[in-house]
């Protein structure tokens, strides 16, 4: 078990993960955070629900891991003052989760020093949240001033001045910290960026070329994810899961999943396991790919990035072949998966791999030796491993910077414990250590690959479908998908409905740093540090 | 150097051809004329707008520039800035955060201009839908000429969108 408290009673979730879960009171919280923390343990997720019906209150959940498994604390919070102590002091990471948390459910951190909003921005009002169960969309909603200005798109006169505050939609009433002194300015960029990527606003403080300060402002694709999976069935749930991050649907298809086979107490079948691990491989190939074709093309080598595209294309086609979709959306399922692999798949990804090991080999070697591109590459948007084990950087950015934690390997559940995956690491934390991971786990996943084929169960499997779950159910699952770890804890009411689903991105710990990661550095180098950390928008806004 | 070279040449040529136009695409019926679609078919600048995708479609119209599909072989290019587009590109569902900066784009578009709604959730909201925190489709907060369906749609979906978009009605 590896939280010991006097007050905290764990049970252990029957999970294919090392999971456990126990009820503790908020006066507990801090002591507990903290001797995870001092153990070397990290917070992997937290959110909130709205329990009023069932225990008259609201409940925080958080997850913590360490070496030896994870734990769902539960803090019952009364329903008149939703309040609990502030963490962020022991995990920074919890910042901003915490400010999502209180706009979306009112529960808030006590004595915590930011209370700025996070994921709302004035759609809807300030005094009504929409995940608690009383929230009404029609009342709560915020129009935008009427009618919209003409041409001049940045002068909607402020609902400040027009005495029309909180009538209106408000946009950019957001304290940033400013910097000040002689020569200082600021580049506001975003939320519509000047390439083909999603939208958020980035607050750059500078002198001349050089970053002082970067502040993120995220929140612009908040699209009621949580909510509306609250109106949805098992399967259409799995569907909407898929689509949290679109570049991630395998790695949250499959959280999913298990945290559904938690709840039911069930064990997919092997070769549906087995395959879920070869999706996940191919979803991690396809998009390191992409990548590191994008990282060559902000240094000026086009070249590298023609040459990956086209690797990754052909990726992308195999997968439409052999499993019917590009990015293999809506494959994995509660209970298993809806593909199947015949000997001409095989034989397909077989050829796929030699020739990717062969082609990504020789690109390497040119990305190496370009003296160009490992100037602009080395040093660049570094993150020391000590400020990364402070601010909890996880994922690949924290293997880059000496974080040696990847689900595959710590928590290695069916098949992956039959697979001995080789974890890459490296400490410099820069671009280069970045790409360096990125290179490794590529070369590791088409490993994996081949190893899967090889050991791929050929009994025919007799399907096994979730149709609903058990009542009052609560499971946790995690994978690590090709960014880090993706979680996703699944609640069900007493007749088994999903009550409360919370998909919890690596970009929640990651955003924070890539602010680290620019100062000092100059400005144009910033979309390649952005592009070598690669984090999602959509996966961390919900 | 000498291995760059190398393996552009071993690589050739891998375009395919593109795909015909298809008026089923159609959201209205082409408004603008033919001198203006001819200009526009030399040399067509696209702005895409992401007003609130879960970043699948962006992975497809990323896919739309590689050597299969060559995307600006054609005369076809993605800009920096609205007010030097020509095209918008928009995913979606549009969020209420999305909203306002949606609307800005579209009218930092110089005129004559084309939207293109890409993916399920521009075209009818898809799986998010209408709620607190989206519009639901595209053509809910600007004008939409070309609708692409698909989740996400195929580069070659996506270019025959762009391609219907600047085609007049056959």
């Amino acid at each position: 078990m590896p939280i010991k408290h006097p007050n905290l009673k764990l049970s252990r979730l029957t999970d294919a993960l090392p999971a456990w879960t126990g009820d503790i009171s908020p006066d507990d919280l801090h002591e507990i955070c903290r001797q995870v923390h001092d153990g070397g343990g990290r917070l992997v997720a937290l959110w909130g629900s709205d329990a009023r019906l069932q225990s008259g209150g609201f409940k925080l959940h958080l997850v913590l891991v360490n070496e030896t498994g994870m734990v769902c604390l539960n803090v019952t919070l009364s329903a008149e003052q939703p309040m609990y102590p502030d963490i962020s002091q022991i995990f920074p990471a919890a910042n901003r989760m915490q400010r999502a948390t209180y706009d979306l459910l009112g529960i808030y951190a006590q004595e915590g020093h930011d209370h700025r909003k996070w994921l709302r921005h004035g759609a809807w009002h300030s005094g009504s949240f929409p995940l608690r169960k009383d929230f009404d969309a029609a009342a709560s909603r915020i129009p935008l001033p009427n009618p919209p200005p003409e041409g001049e798109g940045t002068t909607v006169p402020s609902p400040a001045e027009t005495g029309d505050k909180d009538k209106f939609y408000e946009p950019d009433d957001y304290g940033f910290v400013r910097v000040e002194g002689q020569g200082v300015h600021e580049i506001p960029v975003g939320p519509v960026h000047s390439g083909i990527i999603e939208p958020g606003h980035f607050r750059f403080s500078i002198i001349g070329e050089r970053v002082l300060r970067l502040e993120e402002r995220l929140g612009y694709v908040h699209k009621g994810i949580e909510k509306r999976f609250e109106s949805m069935s098992l399967q259409q749930g799995a569907k909407l899961a898929g689509r949290v991050s679109g570049d991630s649907t395998v790695a949250y298809a499959w959280a999913y999943a298990m945290a559904a086979e938690s709840i039911a107490g069930v064990t997919p079948p092997k070769r549906a396991l087995w395959l879920r691990a070869l999706l996940l491989e191919r979803e991690r190939v396809a998009n390191h790919l992409g990548d590191l074709g994008y990282l060559g093309n902000d240094v000026a080598l086009s070249f590298g990035l023609s040459q990956f595209w086209i690797l990754k294309e052909q990726v992308l086609r195999n997968n439409a072949t052999v499993f019917g979709h590009r990015y293999l959306m809506d494959k994995i399922v509660p209970g298993g998966v809806t593909v199947n692999l015949d000997v001409e798949g095989k034989h397909i990804i077989e050829r796929e791999c030699d020739m990717l090991e062969q082609q990504v080999r020789l690109l390497r070697g040119i990305y190496d030796e370009h003296a160009g591109m490992q100037d602009r590459f080395i040093g660049t948007g570094r993150v020391e491993p000590k400020l990364a084990a402070q601010l909890g950087l996880c994922g690949l950015a924290g293997r880059a910077s000496a974080q040696a934690w990847d689900a595959r390997v710590q928590f290695a559940c069916a098949p992956y414990d039959k697979l001995n995956v080789q974890m890459a690491t490296y400490r410099n934390g820069d671009v280069a250590a970045r790409v360096i991971v990125r290179f490794d786990e590529l070369f590791e996943s088409l490993r994996l690959q081949s190893e899967i084929l090889a050991k791929l169960v050929n009994e025919e499997d007799t399907p096994l479908l979730l149709e609903k779950l058990p009542g009052n159910g609560f499971g946790i699952g995690m994978v690590e998908g090709w960014r880090g770890e993706v979680l996703v804890a699944i609640h069900t009411d007493a007749e088994g409905n999903l009550t409360r689903v919370h998909p919890h991105d690596p970009s929640w710990q990651n955003w924070p740093l890539l602010e680290h990661a620019v100062i000092d550095n100059i400005v144009p180098d910033f979309p390649l540090i952005n592009k070598s950390f690669n984090l999602s928008y959509s996966g961390q806004d919900l | 150097m000498y291995q760059i070279l190398k393996q552009i040449i071993k690589t050739g040529i891998k375009t395919e051809t593109p795909p015909q136009t298809d008026e089923a695409m159609r959201h209205v019926e082409q408004r603008l004329q033919q001198e203006i679609l001819d200009a526009f078919g030399g040399a067509l600048a696209i702005r895409q707008v992401d007003a609130g995708s879960c970043n699948g479609c962006e992975l497809e119209i990323h896919a739309v520039s590689n050597a299969y599909y060559n995307l600006e072989g054609l005369g076809i290019r993605f800009v920096a800035s609205p007010r030097h587009a020509d095209l918008l590109l928009v995913t979606g569902p549009v969020s209420r955060h999305m909203e306002i900066a949606l609307k800005r784009t579209y009218d930092a578009t110089p005129e004559p201009k084309l939207v293109v709604a890409i993916g399920d959730c521009a075209c009818d909201g898809g799986i998010f839908g209408e709620s607190y925190a989206t519009c639901g489709k595209i053509s809910n907060v600007i004008p939409v000429d070309v609708v692409v369906k698909g989740c996400p749609p195929t580069p070659s979906a996506i270019l025959q969108g762009i391609l219907t978009a600047i085609s007049a009605k056959k």
